[in-house]
């Protein structure tokens, strides 16, 4: 066991100091959220395919009983967050950047929260292969709890086909407010280092780096003296300076490892593989007791909600509820966000269920920088700020030049689809210009482009094509009538008469 | 005098620059291959023939030899005539009088009432429709480009359009 | 509940263009009071006369142009073109002119352009140029510093307030008398009638480094650029290349002619060489924005500079550099980009 000095992390372009405000819930005790009397399960959970429902209405389910099936690779099984009976699978509303309704499974509890038999769980895990391990944590339904619920097993399926010598635990919590992985760390550090190895083993890893942030002192505490228990010495703890977005995946890589995450590609493709301590927890979870994932730790905090705090809880929970565990709003309360106040998504509506990618709910008021300035948004003054602290060192403001004089066709070149929407460059425009929003839009704008011209060449392809056809149909026709004319010719017709005469003779 | 002198000078660069180049212009040949491809390319590809030719290219070709506006595709709309106008370096003009750009839309066969007389199937300009005699046919929606073109033959009219919701 | 939606980041920017306008603005005071100490009022007359008048003619082309006239002008970035004008113009300077530069400013160097933002000239830069090419005598007619024991006594406040106004000396003083040629002017035609350095630096008009007076105010200058880039408002690329630029074939050129001709020293303390290189190159709007095209933008204007007050037919090469540099940013920027992370070079 040993920690490298910080001094041999490399250098990110770029990234902020942000003021933490990580002292208002990552204080005290893990709390818990009462069994609400509906669960509302989505079965879009990140991107790629919805699963699909293997229950009916009517149907009584377990906690940790399997509803629905992961659909092609990329792509999750989903389980009952507690024992009761399925009352409809329909669309309902769920948090998104599209605000749109999704296909959900709706679940009455019945209030006993009786769980499935511990017959999945993995009492030596060590003694098991690489394959049925991985089958084992994508039977669990584990996706990663860092933001973007990215199925485990995809992830775990691509890095053994790519070959990667590093595991990287991302400790790192980078923006403000959010403290859930940190209330995870101090809480269950033993239980992640556990998650940890089985995932090495499941690899055939040497290398693990845990990063953990430096302003997480209780949290770096808690490691060394599991690690000290663990004892393990392919397991390095690395203090990461607070610098956001250093929890960023291809952040965090190039920090521990000065590899660069090739545009468009995966840490798998430069032999790393990124988890969030979350998903460690849940593969100890799974191997101790067999459950599935079936929660998360969640926090709550901002000036709008009394009592910030975080709290394990079951997916599917109306936010509403989670809100009355953290004491109920309070008059200062005017927007909710799901996540942080840097990179999350606004939600309108409380009655929306808590989804697996849901690590922080902050609800606050309109100002939560102090000494905001109360400037209208302004031309580009090309300062170059934007430029000077973006992490993946695009150029903001040539990105938003090509957008606003309607250049979308630069934007590709400029690099847009390496933006990875991190705020910075927001919270540095002396011109206040909304830069994030607009890369977003950019990105779907040119989305939709691409799938145009997609769709046009296809069609551009089958239309000559079909043209080709048609004129193949047309000479080879005209050649056929031409062929037969000359067959009916007189002298055709003798010649044939004379052959068939030639032949006789030989019967 | 001097004002003179410099006049004819500059003058007769000017004239001879100016009847070079309109030679050259003549006399080398117009890549007119590529630039009815570029057209194209811009083109929405939707082969409708709304436009007065058999279909894209067709189109495209006009276009290049300058036989047509550049404001005769309805589907492409304000979106495509801007695209060609910098292309070809030409005016940004308002879609032709009398046409207008449909909301985009997919072509659905009821199939209950389809009656399989496969009367559509040849009209189709990019083959997205299925089917064979008596019996049941469909409209591949990833392939339909909204056209419109096999609305008419059916008998029974049993093809509708349904609106993808973009454009409108 | 429902709740108000707005896009992330929910951080907001603590800085806006407004206060960092006026921040360069106010980083120029201990400049402006060393100038007033030496040269008298005209800095201070100078200065107010030209943020109104560039921010009437903003108010003008606003209007004209149906912008917002309060929001827009609230940019302060006109009265640092105003401020900037003022100290790259002649201490007195008939009124007319000095309304000549600012009009020029603002009209033909920002806003035919579209205002803030859109200007690919230093608007400040512009409007000098114009007056310099305009009014060639009136420009170099500068009145030598009042203080300290010149042989020269300087015209009472009347009589230079009526040079301002009437664009004549009151009888029976003349400007042949009066003004005095800038020590670039002296350097520049000492050396052409083969005196050294040496010779020239020997007339009062002449202070330790640079020209007398003129060398504090450049102190002064510094201290502003100084406080700019503790503040974080300009970065270090921008006024380091343009000093490295200039200074660097100064240098060369002394130890090669063995001290015939100007150093690095008066160079640095002479004419706009510490305004050019702290506020005027460092002019976000008109200079390049990529840390490597910023050392070259600097390197350029600070080099073109010095060629220009070498080899060329003006005094001082700032204000012809900043602007023909200016017009390369577009290339600057275009291949000087930074590598994307994940991107080959």
């Amino acid at each position: 066991m040993s920690s490298a000095p910080t001094a041999n992390l490399f250098r990110l372009p770029g990234g902020l100091r942000l003021p933490g405000h990580k002292r208002v819930s990552a204080t005290g005790e893990l709390g818990g959220v009462p069994l609400p009397k509906t669960l509302t399960v989505s079965l879009r959970q990140h991107a790629g395919t919805a699963a699909q429902p293997i229950v009916a209405p009517g149907n009584r389910v377990l906690h940790g009983q399997r509803i629905a099936n992961a659909e092609g690779g990329f792509s999750a099984h989903l389980h009952a967050p507690s024992s009761g009976v399925v009352r409809a699978i329909e669309q309902r509303p769920v948090p998104g950047r599209a605000s749109l309704s999704v296909p959900c499974i709706i679940i009455d509890t019945d209030g006993d929260d009786q769980r499935i038999d511990d017959s999945n769980a993995i009492p030596n895990p060590f003694g098991l292969g690489s394959r049925e391990l991985l089958d084992a944590i994508g039977a669990a339904g584990i996706v990663g709890l860092g933001g973007a619920a990215f199925p485990t097993l995809a992830k775990l399926n691509q890095a053994s086909e790519a070959g990667i010598d590093t595991l990287i635990l991302n400790g790192v919590e980078c923006e403000p407010f959010i403290s859930c992985d940190d209330a995870l760390m101090r809480n269950r550090a033993g239980e992640i280092l556990y998650g940890a190895r089985i995932l090495m083993h499941a690899l055939g890893l040497r290398q693990c780096f845990v990063g953990i942030e430096s302003d997480k002192p209780e949290a770096w505490k808690a490691f060394n003296e599991a690690a000290a228990v663990d004892n393990n010495d392919r397991l390095m703890l690395v203090q990461i300076p607070t610098v956001y977005p250093s929890g960023g995946e291809d952040q965090l890589v190039y920090l521990l490892t000065g590899r660069e995450v090739p545009s468009g590609g995966f840490p798998s493709d430069i032999g790393a593989l990124v988890h969030n301590v979350g998903t460690a927890a849940s593969v100890a979870t799974l191997a101790l007791s067999g459950m599935p994932l079936t929660s998360r730790i969640v926090t709550v905090t901002g000036d709008g909600v009394a009592k910030p705090g975080n709290f394990e809880v079951r997916f599917g929970t109306p936010i509403s509820d989670l809100i009355a565990a953290a004491g109920g709003y309070t008059e200062r309360a005017r927007h909710l966000i799901m996540g942080g106040p840097m990179t999350g998504i606004p939600i309108e509506d409380d009655a929306m269920p808590v989804v697996q990618k849901c690590n922080c709910v902050l609800v606050t008021s309109r100002d939560i920088t102090e000494n905001a300035s109360t400037e209208p948004e302004r031309p580009c003054i090309r300062c170059g700020e934007c430029a000077r602290i973006c992490p993946v060192r695009l150029q903001p403001q040539q990105m938003h030049r090509a957008f606003t004089i309607g250049d979308r066709d630069d934007l590709p070149k400029l690099g847009l689809r390496d933006c990875i929407e991190c705020g910075c460059c927001d919270l540095v425009c002396p011109s206040h210009i909304p830069l994030t929003q607009t890369f977003r839009d950019a990105k779907a704008h040119q989305q939709l482009q691409n799938y145009e011209r997609e769709r046009a060449s296809r069609a551009r392809e089958r239309y000559e094509t079909r043209q080709q056809r048609d004129q193949h149909r047309e000479t080879t026709e005209a050649e056929r009538l031409a062929d037969l004319k000359q067959k009916a010719s007189r002298d055709a017709i003798s010649e044939i008469l004379a052959r068939k005469k030639q032949k006789e003779p030989e019967q | 005098m001097s004002a003179l002198t410099a006049a004819a000078v500059l003058g007769g660069i000017a004239a001879v620059s100016g009847i070079s180049l309109t030679l050259a212009a003549r006399a080398l040949p117009r890549d007119e291959e590529s630039l009815t491809e570029q057209i194209d390319a811009l083109l929405p590809q939707t082969q409708c023939a709304q436009c007065g030719y058999p279909g894209c290219r067709p189109y495209a070709e006009a276009i290049a030899n300058n036989k047509v506006g550049i404001n005769r595709c309805p589907p492409g709309g304000s979106a495509t005539i801007e695209a060609l106008a910098r292309l070809l370096n030409r005016p940004v003009i308002p879609l032709e009088a009398g046409m207008e750009t449909p909301p985009d839309a997919l072509a659905v066969i009821d199939e209950s009432r389809c009656i399989g007389c496969a009367r559509c199937l040849p009209a189709c300009p990019v083959d997205a429709i299925i089917g064979a005699h008596q019996l049941m046919h469909t409209v591949v929606s990833d392939l339909c480009t909204g056209c419109e073109l096999c609305i008419e033959p059916c008998p029974v009219d049993c093809i509708e359009m349904v609106p993808t919701g973009g454009n409108a | 509940m429902k709740l108000a939606r707005t896009a992330t980041p929910f951080l907001k920017p603590a800085t806006g263009v407004g206060a960092m306008m006026s921040e360069v603005c106010l980083a120029l005071i201990p400049a402006a009071i060393l100038y007033f100490l030496f040269f008298g009022f005209g800095i201070l007359f100078n200065t107010a006369v030209c943020v109104l008048a560039c921010a009437a003619f903003e108010a003008l082309a606003l209007m004209l142009r149906k912008q917002p006239v309060t929001v827009v002008l609230s940019d302060y970035s006109v009265c640092l073109t105003g401020v900037l004008i003022a100290f790259a113009l002649p201490t007195y300077l008939p009124i007319y002119v000095t309304l000549t530069a600012c009009a020029a400013a603002v009209l033909l160097g920002k806003h035919v352009y579209g205002g803030i933002g859109y200007n690919p000239f230093n608007p400040a830069m512009v409007g000098y140029v114009v007056a310099l090419v305009s009014f060639p005598v009136a420009m170099s007619a500068w009145l030598p510093p009042g203080l300290g024991d010149l042989d020269y006594t300087m015209p009472t406040i009347s009589e230079r307030l009526a040079y301002i106004f009437t664009g004549n000396w009151p009888a029976p003083l003349t400007a042949e008398a009066i003004t005095r040629a800038t020590p670039l002017d002296m350097v520049r035609t000492g050396l052409r009638a083969s005196q050294t350095f040496g010779e020239i630096g020997n007339s009062p008009m002449f202070g330790t480094f640079g020209g007398y007076g003129w060398e504090w105010v450049g102190n002064g200058i510094l201290a502003g650029g100084a406080w700019l880039l503790y503040r974080g408002i300009i970065r270090w690329h921008i006024p380091v290349a343009v000093l490295v630029g200039m200074l660097a074939p100064a240098t060369l050129d002394t130890l090669a002619s063995s001290g015939t001709t100007p150093g690095p020293a008066f160079h640095l303390f002479s004419g706009a060489t510490l305004l050019g290189a702290f506020f005027i190159a460092t002019d976000p709007v008109s200079a390049a924005t990529s840390p490597r095209g910023r050392l070259i933008f600097g390197f350029g204007i600070g080099f073109t500079a010095w060629a220009i007050r070498t080899w060329g037919g003006y005094p001082d090469g700032i204000a012809f550099a900043v602007l023909l540099w200016n017009a390369a940013v577009p290339l600057l920027d275009k291949y000087t980009a930074p590598r994307i992370m994940g991107h080959e070079r």
